[in-house]
Parts: structure tokens; C-alpha cells; sequence
């Protein structure tokens, strides 16, 4: 694993890499958004607001699925010290808040007309809720801190907030079935769908697309934090030479 | 024992512990995370008349009754183990409808009739085309073929 703490040769297959997963991910985005907006009938007893969900499940799954990368990060950042983890760590604090931000958004907007509020503390609701605070809390502990300054590595702190955080993801997926909540139940389960095939196959096409455009960004990230490793360390080697 | 397995033993323990305190915190939250109370909950004898509380639970088929003053409904909620009669002056969400889940914001009443202030309407987990609605899977299949 310690092959790629090499940035040169993470470099060598993290930028051949940026362009194709943003390509192909705009486009699936580009599709799907199309089929799910106007190719698909409008949902049987919500009409034309269920289409939202063609964007609020990929950013609930990616903001979940974000958090779920960062604590995997801090736990390689505690016990390998790997070089990139902190580096990836930092670059999907950013993106897994604004999807985490952006479920939020789509699941009020679509909470006004169907089930005729925008907000209540429900378990689904409020748990979500707790996970864009805890993204918050991190980029806070992270930003502009000391390990930043050493090449993107996560402070000790900071590594286990990511580990001891993930513990909500777990709650968010559970909510529903553990407590009485207004948000439904969950409809992709690992015995099927309760989402009808006509409905159903945009959203893979979405959930694909928002997942490699997450990818991307990921990538563009911990490059620009690695250059930025290197324009640090070459300003140190010349006001090293300029000293002697 | 190198430092790097042994600092995995230290958080892979620590972990363990934070996801036990984790389980432990959601099952003590089980009954005070609930969104609201079933009618089942309710005939059980968990609702103090007079306290403000949500009820959930299906609208009964054929029980939405409009009051003489045009605004005021009753209705049934049911969970298929008890019902709940509920009175509420006001304007229902859209997917409010019979056979369909519902929330009900407000308090019991000493003559076992729940007043509601607010209502929501909930939405199920299933998705359908339009033209299925209502229809039994394999029917709906057995309708395409012909």
C-alpha cells in the first residue's frame, strides 16, 4: 500500500484519472438527469415532485458514503501513517458536505408539497442533519491547521473525530426501522426495490454519475493540496540557497 | 508486537467501544427518538389526555367524514391493531387520502377522540408509473403482455 505514499506515482495514475471520471460522469449526469426530468412518468401519488429524487438519494449516498471514506482515512492516517491519507481526508471533507447539504435541500423542498412540511425532527431528518455538523466541525479542525502546513496529514485529534463520527452513519441508514419516523422507509433494500423499473433505472444512472463526478473532485483535490506540498518545499530549497 | 499493530489493536478497541456506547444510546433512544405513537401505543396507555403528542397511522377506507362547517374532518387511524378517532379543522396536505399514511400533530381528548392541530401526510416507500397505481405487480405484468 506504502507504494503509492509516492506522490509521483499516485500522480501518474490520479491524473490520467480526473479526466475520465469527470467525463463519463457528467455524461451518465447528463443522461440520467434527462431521463429522470423528462422520459420517465411522474410518480403515481406525488405526480411530478418525485422526480427529486434523481438528485437526493445520490447526495444522501455520497454524503454518507463521504463520511464513511474520511473515518477510513483516519484509521489509516492512525495506524499506517500513510502520507496520502490525511491528503485524502481533507479533500472529501469539502464535496461530502455539500452533497450532505444539498440532501437537505432536496428532501425539504420535497417535504413541502408531499408530506406538507419542511422540516421536522424526525430520526432520518435530524440524524442527516447531525452529519453536515459534523462535516462542519471537521473542515473547522482541519483548515488551516499544522498538519497542513506538513503536507496534509491529520493531527491525532482530528483522525479520531473521523472514527468516532462515523458512528452516525450507521444511525442515519438505521433510523428509519429503529424509530417511528416521517421519512419512509428505506425503498432499495438488499432484497429489492420498492421503486418500479420504469422509475428506477435514471437513478443508477444518477447514483453513478454524482458518485465518479465525487471522484473527480476528490482527485482535483488532493492534487491541488500535493502541488501545493511541492510549491512549499521548493520555496523552502530556494530560501535555502538564497541563505547560504 | 510492531507500533503500527499495535496502534491498530488500540483503535480497532476503541472503535468497538464507541460503536457499543453507540448501540446502547440508540436502544435507550428507542421509544424517545419515535417521531410519534401508534394507535396501538395509545390503547396500551401511553397517552396522557391533554398532553400535546403525535399520533401516526393508516387512514381507515371509508372513514374521512366532512363536518357540517366545511373545514372540520374525522377520520380513523389505524396501525391494523387499534384505531383512533381523529378531529381536525384545517387544510389537509395533498397526499393526505384514505388507505394512506398519515401524522397527526395534537392531544387526546378525555372521550378518546384525538384533536389535531397539524397534519402531515406520509409517503411510503414505494414508487409507481401512474398507470400501475393500484395495481398488483403481477397484474400490472400480465396487463403489458396483452
Amino acid at each position: 500500500m506504502h507504494a503509492y505514499a509516492n506522490p509521483t506515482r499516485f500522480l501518474a495514475i490520479a491524473k490520467p484519472l480526473t479526466p475520465w471520471l469527470l467525463g463519463v460522469g457528467l455524461l451518465l449526469l447528463l443522461v440520467g438527469g434527462w431521463a429522470g426530468l423528462m422520459l420517465v412518468p411522474g410518480e403515481a401519488k406525488q405526480g411530478e415532485t418525485a422526480r427529486i429524487l434523481y438528485v437526493h438519494v445520490p447526495s444522501a449516498w455520497l454524503g454518507m458514503g463521504g463520511w464513511t471514506s474520511l473515518a477510513i482515512a483516519g484509521l489509516v492516517q492512525l495506524v499506517w501513517r500513510h502520507p496520502l491519507a490525511g491528503i485524502a481526508a481533507r479533500a472529501i471533507a469539502v464535496p461530502g458536505m455539500m452533497f450532505t447539504a444539498l440532501c437537505l435541500a432536496t428532501g425539504s423542498i420535497w417535504g413541502r408539497p408531499t408530506w406538507g412540511t419542511w422540516w421536522e425532527w424526525d430520526g432520518r431528518m435530524t440524524s442527516m442533519l447531525v452529519l453536515l455538523f459534523l462535516y462542519a466541525g471537521f473542515i473547522a479542525l482541519t483548515n488551516g491547521d499544522e498538519g497542513q502546513k506538513q503536507g496534509g496529514t491529520l493531527s491525532r485529534g482530528a483522525a479520531i473525530y473521523a472514527l468516532v463520527g462515523a458512528i452516525n452513519i450507521p444511525i442515519i441508514n438505521r433510523s428509519v426501522v429503529w424509530w417511528n419516523s416521517l421519512h419512509q422507509g428505506p425503498s432499495i433494500t438488499l432484497r429489492g426495490s420498492s421503486i418500479d423499473g420504469a422509475l428506477l433505472w435514471p437513478l443508477g444512472l444518477t447514483v453513478l454519475g454524482f458518485s465518479l463526478l465525487f471522484g473527480a473532485i476528490v482527485l482535483m483535490r488532493m492534487r491541488r493540496i500535493i502541488a501545493d506540498n511541492r510549491v512549499a518545499a521548493r520555496l523552502r530549497r530556494l530560501a535555502d540557497d538564497e541563505g547560504n | 508486537m510492531k507500533a503500527k499493530h499495535q496502534r491498530l489493536i488500540l483503535a480497532l478497541l476503541a472503535l468497538g467501544g464507541v460503536a457499543g456506547a453507540g448501540v446502547l444510546g440508540a436502544s435507550a433512544l428507542r421509544d424517545e427518538a419515535a417521531y410519534f405513537r401508534t394507535p396501538e401505543e395509545i390503547e396500551a396507555g401511553k397517552a396522557v389526555v391533554g398532553e400535546p403528542m403525535r399520533l401516526g397511522g393508516m387512514v381507515a377506507a371509508n372513514s374521512i367524514k366532512r363536518q357540517s362547517d366545511g373545514i372540520t374532518i374525522v377520520f380513523v387511524a389505524t396501525d391494523g391493531k387499534a384505531s383512533i378517532p381523529v378531529q381536525f379543522t384545517g387544510i389537509v396536505p395533498d397526499l393526505f387520502a384514505e388507505n394512506s399514511g398519515m401524522v397527526a400533530d395534537g392531544r387526546m381528548r378525555a372521550d378518546g377522540t384525538f384533536v389535531a392541530d397539524k397534519i402531515l401526510a406520509k409517503h411510503d416507500e414505494k414508487y409507481m408509473p401512474p398507470q400501475m397505481e393500484g395495481m398488483d405487480k403481477a397484474v400490472a405484468k400480465a396487463a403489458a403482455k396483452t
